[in-house]
């Protein structure tokens, strides 16, 4: 299943990625080569293989419920492009 | 053409841990903004997320109690979507292997009959933050103190039928994860918020109608008004030839509609897959096993008791045990007055109404179980009757002391010597000549309300006190007489 330029299209814009007229057949072929490997693996009979949620064969360590961060407010938004009254300011969103 | 109301809900529980479900900030609502966002709830470069132990303790504990499947092994993934209160850009979620599988809720209905609703599966996730859009000079503002707090989204089978049975199940939710203490319930606070979808379909058709969602509905009361009202709209809609649009919905309390919400549509696309900063999570048997027995009595077990132990009916039960609080009151309340089923009358109707009226919950009442307690106790050992208790209720939520004190203090000890009362009653008959001859002449059938006058009398004359009880036996013994 080959990807269409709307295709890109539509996961560049999912992705909040600005691709240019240039770019945008480009990308598609270099996409289509990577799903191109996916066909190749597909081909491998995978019957009763588990599904791999991760490559590591360790599971998950849990910390304890403990409230370890103190307020660095100032600090994090020193870096921060606009701030008010303890705020990120951001471009205005509407639901 | 007759309809059927297909709903289904997502709710949403912030888990009552002390640190967020995947950094050690802390949860406290209402603090000062983004004073408890830390570099990984801030989405960082580089930094890693690490799972709470208490949330994923907690969600078991809501597993075991809904009798589901708890995931041996779950696993998260990565929900991606663009809003600035998520500054990832992605909400740590699950997707095929949630921590909690099917299970079900037995839920009481207002007829009294019990339904059971089942429940899909209930998942881990991280909450996003707080926009408020508010004029900040064109801009909006954003506080991620609330980014990462650890929620438990509960998926329902699409069972219920009737905005009051939507509502009946998610005060069921409410109540049990309050007995479990996983989540504080708080929905003015958005601890609790919950997502209805909402569809119809010709009685007796198999399949579902086209569904809307209607996003964050957030107090009982708008639950059942919001998918009242958009049943209304799909139903108009069908009826003028119209389609119904799978999409999500906004209500709005104040014109007491849903409307569309356009702009995230496009967007519904959030190509999940497994989060590679974590590992699966294992639940061992051993561990389950401990969560187990660490389980409260259930809101459904209560409810068979009381009605077991104490005879009280299922609707007093339900009600009685629809808090752990009010449950804990009403046991404590018996355990010193006795009689279950005066208390159960006491808690529910005269404590209840005087909380309702103090917009009061039942662990912040002005009377204690003590207190309430002690004074059932006079009033089965005849020492007040039931009239004179509420006068002694009253200054108990005044201030004003036990009830022994209050007794003593306003003289409100009963009178119950025959004697006394005899002679409370011989003063209003001979005060009321004319009304004694009128019952006497009249018939059997308009006696009673007649009989009524002199009681009524009688109690005025003694100040309440006189044991009615009393006073009735021995006006009809005099009046026939």
């Amino acid at each position: 299943m080959a990807l269409q330029r709307s295709d890109v299209e539509k996961i560049a814009h999912l992705a909040r990625l600005g691709l240019n007229d240039s770019e945008l057949p480009r990308i598609t072929d270099a996409l289509n080569s990577i799903l191109g490997l996916v066909d190749q693996m597909q081909a491998v009979d995978t019957t009763g293989i588990e599904p791999l949620a991760h490559p590591l064969e360790t599971t998950q360590r849990l910390r304890p419920d403990q409230v370890t961060e103190s307020n660095q407010r100032d600090r994090y938004q020193a870096i921060a492009p606009m701030t008010e009254n303890g705020l990120y300011l951001v471009p205005k969103v509407i639901d | 053409m007759q309809w059927e109301v297909v709903i289904g809900l997502e709710i949403h529980t912030q888990l009552a841990t002390q640190s967020k479900i995947f950094s050690g900030s802390a949860t406290t609502f209402g603090s000062e903004p983004n004073t408890q966002a830390s570099l990984v709830d801030l989405g960082m470069p580089g930094v890693l997320p690490v799972l709470n132990q208490e949330a994923v303790r907690m969600a078991c504990m809501f597993g075991l109690a809904i009798d589901a499947e708890i995931g041996p092994r779950n696993v998260f993934a990565r929900k991606n979507y663009f809003y600035p209160d998520l500054p990832k850009g992605y909400q740590i979620s699950q997707m095929d292997l949630p921590i909690v599988g099917k299970g079900h809720l037995d839920i009481a209905l207002e007829d009294g009959t019990i339904k059971r609703v089942g429940v899909t599966r209930a998942h881990l996730e991280e909450d996003a933050g707080k926009s408020l859009h508010e004029d900040f000079n064109g801009a909006t503002g954003i506080d991620l103190n609330r980014a990462g707090t650890p929620l438990l989204e509960i998926v329902s089978e699409p069972d219920m039928r009737s905005a009051k049975e939507a509502v009946a199940y998610v005060k069921a939710i409410h109540a049990l994860v309050r007995y479990l203490g996983i989540c504080d319930g708080n929905m003015a606070e958005g601890s609790l918020r919950c997502d209805c979808n909402v569809s119809i379909r010709p009685k007796g058709q198999v399949e579902f109608g086209t569904r809307c969602e209607i996003k964050n509905v957030n107090s009982f009361r708008f639950i059942e008004r919001a998918i009242n009202s958009e049943i209304q709209r799909q139903i108009d809609l069908i009826e003028d030839g119209g389609k119904v649009v799978q999409e999500t919905r906004l209500y709005d309390p104040n014109k007491d509609e849903t409307r569309s919400m356009r702009s995230k549509e496009e967007a519904n696309d959030y190509r999940y897959f497994p989060d590679p900063d974590l590992l699966p999570v294992v639940i061992e048997p051993a561990f389950l096993e401990s969560v187990r027995a660490s389980l409260p009595e259930l809101p459904t077990q209560k409810v068979k008791r009381f009605q077991s132990q104490y005879a009280l009916s299922a609707y007093d039960a339900n009600v009685l045990a629809s808090s752990r609080e009010q449950a804990e009151y009403f046991e404590k309340v018996v355990s010193i007055g006795g009689d279950a089923k005066l208390a159960a009358n006491w808690v529910m109707v005269e404590l209840g109404s005087l909380l309702n009226k103090l917009g009061l919950e039942i662990d912040q009442s002005p009377v204690s179980a003590e207190q309430l307690g002690g004074m059932l106790l006079r009033i089965s050992d005849n020492t007040i009757s039931g009239k004179i208790a509420k006068v002694v209720f009253e200054k108990m939520a005044a201030g004003e002391g036990s009830a022994d004190q209050i007794i003593e203090a306003e003289g409100l000890k009963q009178v119950t010597d025959s004697g006394a009362i005899e002679k409370v009653l011989d003063e209003v008959l001979a005060a009321n000549a004319e009304q004694v001859e009128q019952y006497r002449a009249a018939d059997e059938a308009k006696r009673g309300k007649m009989f009524g006058f002199f009681v009524g009398q009688a109690m005025k004359a003694s100040k309440g006190k006189a044991n009615p009880g009393q006073v009735n036996q021995l006006l009809k013994a005099k009046l026939e007489g």
